[in-house]
């Protein structure tokens, strides 16, 4: 019935290789799923983008008097508030997208899609690093979405600052995700996202210099100021604030770079069948310890 | 390499533990290529752990794993590109299409373009779902979720399959179906099975079982066997018994090898 689908077991054989195409193939399909999930959750989209827009309109618009921004680089004026907070925003939705994924990878874990993934043959690492990838082109289209926005609300760059951010927005989505995915090794359950965002989330963002110039903090507290220099949210924001007119942060990037690289190895890590989670802890409910 | 001889699946002397509960001890079992082979036993027997280390969730510590002779440990790739598994639990994305759904596990596999819609359709042709193409997995019904999942499971042409508890939740007519619809592929296209269940009339006569009881195999042979072994006294003509006396002995012999938690299972 089915002859041309599926010929004679003797003809089929020699083992398939995974070759480049296969790789590439792979990578698309889990960033079309993931696409395909988020056109399918049209509150998601919209949350995403009214949280950032609730800090732009509001908060930023209330502390447009209490906080005028002196000039520091990248600004070469006086910048309004509104200005000041839009590259650390953006950052913020990455941040929460980030945190999303990771979540989904929990609730992947529960439902079991987690264990489909990893029935595939391709290697481990790629499919975590296909599943990042994934994240950061459905962070990507809500960080564009929100700052074409901003711009009707007279926030603007240069022109060439929303190209020359993108490779910034990529990199600093990658260092969210891996961060998020380290997180999800580490939660067993769904309901924890709360803790997610209050120790996670909250802290990032508010030690950070996404709301206010770090010699503002410093004036406040030192100590304050040496935990938002440590924070690699704080050099995430000053890479995007600095590509966004035009100019490069070696040490934001630095920072950037070397904290993706240290926690996508750590997730790979926790992932691993042999080592991480999986085998500690990943048994199967009414069968694990 | 021994592609030819190497059995579907074997598994030799495996033993998993999480924390100090063994899951697994000592366990092992072989499916021919080609063969459909059943595994009872009661829910918490470990049927979900081995599961979970046939197909490299997590790693095996004690033992081995190998499929058609590629060691799952030592060479992956090559042992997931000849697996197929369906989950106990339920995998598919709800609001992708069922063609969406499998193009994603193709795409997870390295297969795209038009040879794939091709072995789409024929796939759910053959699970009896071809109008179903373009429908939202949610639309679906149980059974056909799960014959869904039985298509997904062979979009790469693995040649062994590993059902774990497929028809757990399902009315009469649906688990009928999808036990149809397996049998005919070990006949038809020569396909290993290894079939997780407790449910007994899903099992003949003449298939080969094992039975799994808290993390160990205490049966192994023909249903026939196995049932027979176990109540020998009960039996009265040397004629084999009818199906349904069949799928009674078993069962009682199930109970008895394990004692009353069959019944929780149940």
């Amino acid at each position: 019935m089915t002859d041309a689908a599926l010929p004679p077991r003797h003809m089929v054989r020699p083992v398939r290789a995974l070759g480049a195409a296969g790789y590439a193939v792979c990578l698309a399909g889990i960033v079309n799923r993931e696409l395909l999930r988020f056109v399918q959750q049209k509150e998601r989209f919209l949350s995403a983008l009214v949280r950032p827009l609730v800090w732009l309109f509001i908060f930023a618009a209330g502390f447009r008097s209490v906080l005028g921004v002196s000039i520091i680089p990248p600004y070469e004026t006086y910048v309004l508030y509104e200005v000041y907070v839009t590259p650390g925003l953006a950052v913020m939705i990455q941040l929460f997208n980030g945190m999303q994924s990771s979540l989904s990878m929990v609730y992947d874990r529960e439902v079991g899609s987690m264990r489909v993934l990893l029935t595939s043959p391709f290697p481990r690492w790629y499919l975590l690093l296909s599943k990042l990838v994934a994240g950061v082109v459905v962070s990507l289209a809500q960080v564009y979405v929100f700052l074409a926005i901003a711009r009707l609300w007279e926030v603007e760059m240069p022109p060439m600052g929303y190209l020359a951010a993108l490779p910034a927005f990529i990199l600093t989505g990658l260092m969210l995700g891996s961060i998020g995915l380290v997180i999800s090794s580490l939660i067993r359950q769904l309901e924890n996202f709360a803790s997610v965002m209050n120790f996670v989330i909250f802290p990032m963002f508010f030690a950070s210099s996404a709301l206010y110039p770090l010699w503002r903090v410093r004036e406040a507290s030192e100590a304050l100021y040496l935990v938002c220099l440590l924070n690699p949210f704080t050099h995430a924001v000053e890479l995007v604030r600095n590509a966004l007119y035009g100019a490069f942060e070696p040490t934001a990037f630095a920072v950037v770079l070397g904290t993706t690289i240290a926690f996508f190895a750590l997730a790979v890590v926790a992932y691993d069948p042999g080592r991480g989670i999986m085998g500690r802890r990943g048994g199967p409910k009414g069968e694990a310890a | 390499m021994n592609d030819q001889e190497a059995p579907a699946l074997e598994i030799r002397a495996v033993s998993h533990a999480f924390g100090p509960r063994r899951a697994l001890d000592d366990v092992s079992l072989t499916v021919p290529a080609g063969r459909f082979v059943a595994l009872l036993g009661p829910n918490g027997a470990g049927k979900t752990t081995l599961f979970s280390l046939a197909t490299r969730l997590y790693s095996t510590r004690e033992g081995a794993v190998r499929i058609f002779g590629h060691d799952l440990a030592r060479a992956p790739s090559a042992a997931l590109a000849e697996l197929g598994v369906v989950f106990q639990s339920r995998t598919l994305d709800l609001d992708l299409t069922v063609s969406q759904n499998l193009a994603y596990h193709a795409a997870l596999h390295g297969l795209a373009g038009r040879p794939l819609k091709a072995r789409i359709s024929a796939l759910l042709h053959l699970v009896g779902l071809a109008d179903r193409l373009n429908e939202k997995v949610r639309t679906l019904s149980g059974g056909q979720a799960r014959r869904v999942e039985i298509a997904r499971a062979l979009i790469h042409r693995p040649r062994l399959l590993l059902l774990d508890e497929a028809t757990v939740g399902l009315d009469l007519a649906s688990r009928a179906a999808i036990v149809d619809i397996v049998r005919k592929l070990v006949v038809e296209e020569g396909l290993a099975v290894l079939w997780a269940t407790h449910i007994f009339d899903e099992v003949h006569p003449q298939d080969e079982i094992y039975v799994l009881d808290k993390g160990r195999i205490i049966a192994h042979g023909s249903a026939d066997e196995v049932a027979g072994g176990h109540l020998a006294p009960a039996r009265t003509g040397a004629e084999p018994p009818a199906p349904e006396g069949a799928t009674a002995a078993l069962e009682a012999a199930f109970r008895a090898m394990t004692g009353a938690r069959a019944e929780d299972a149940a």
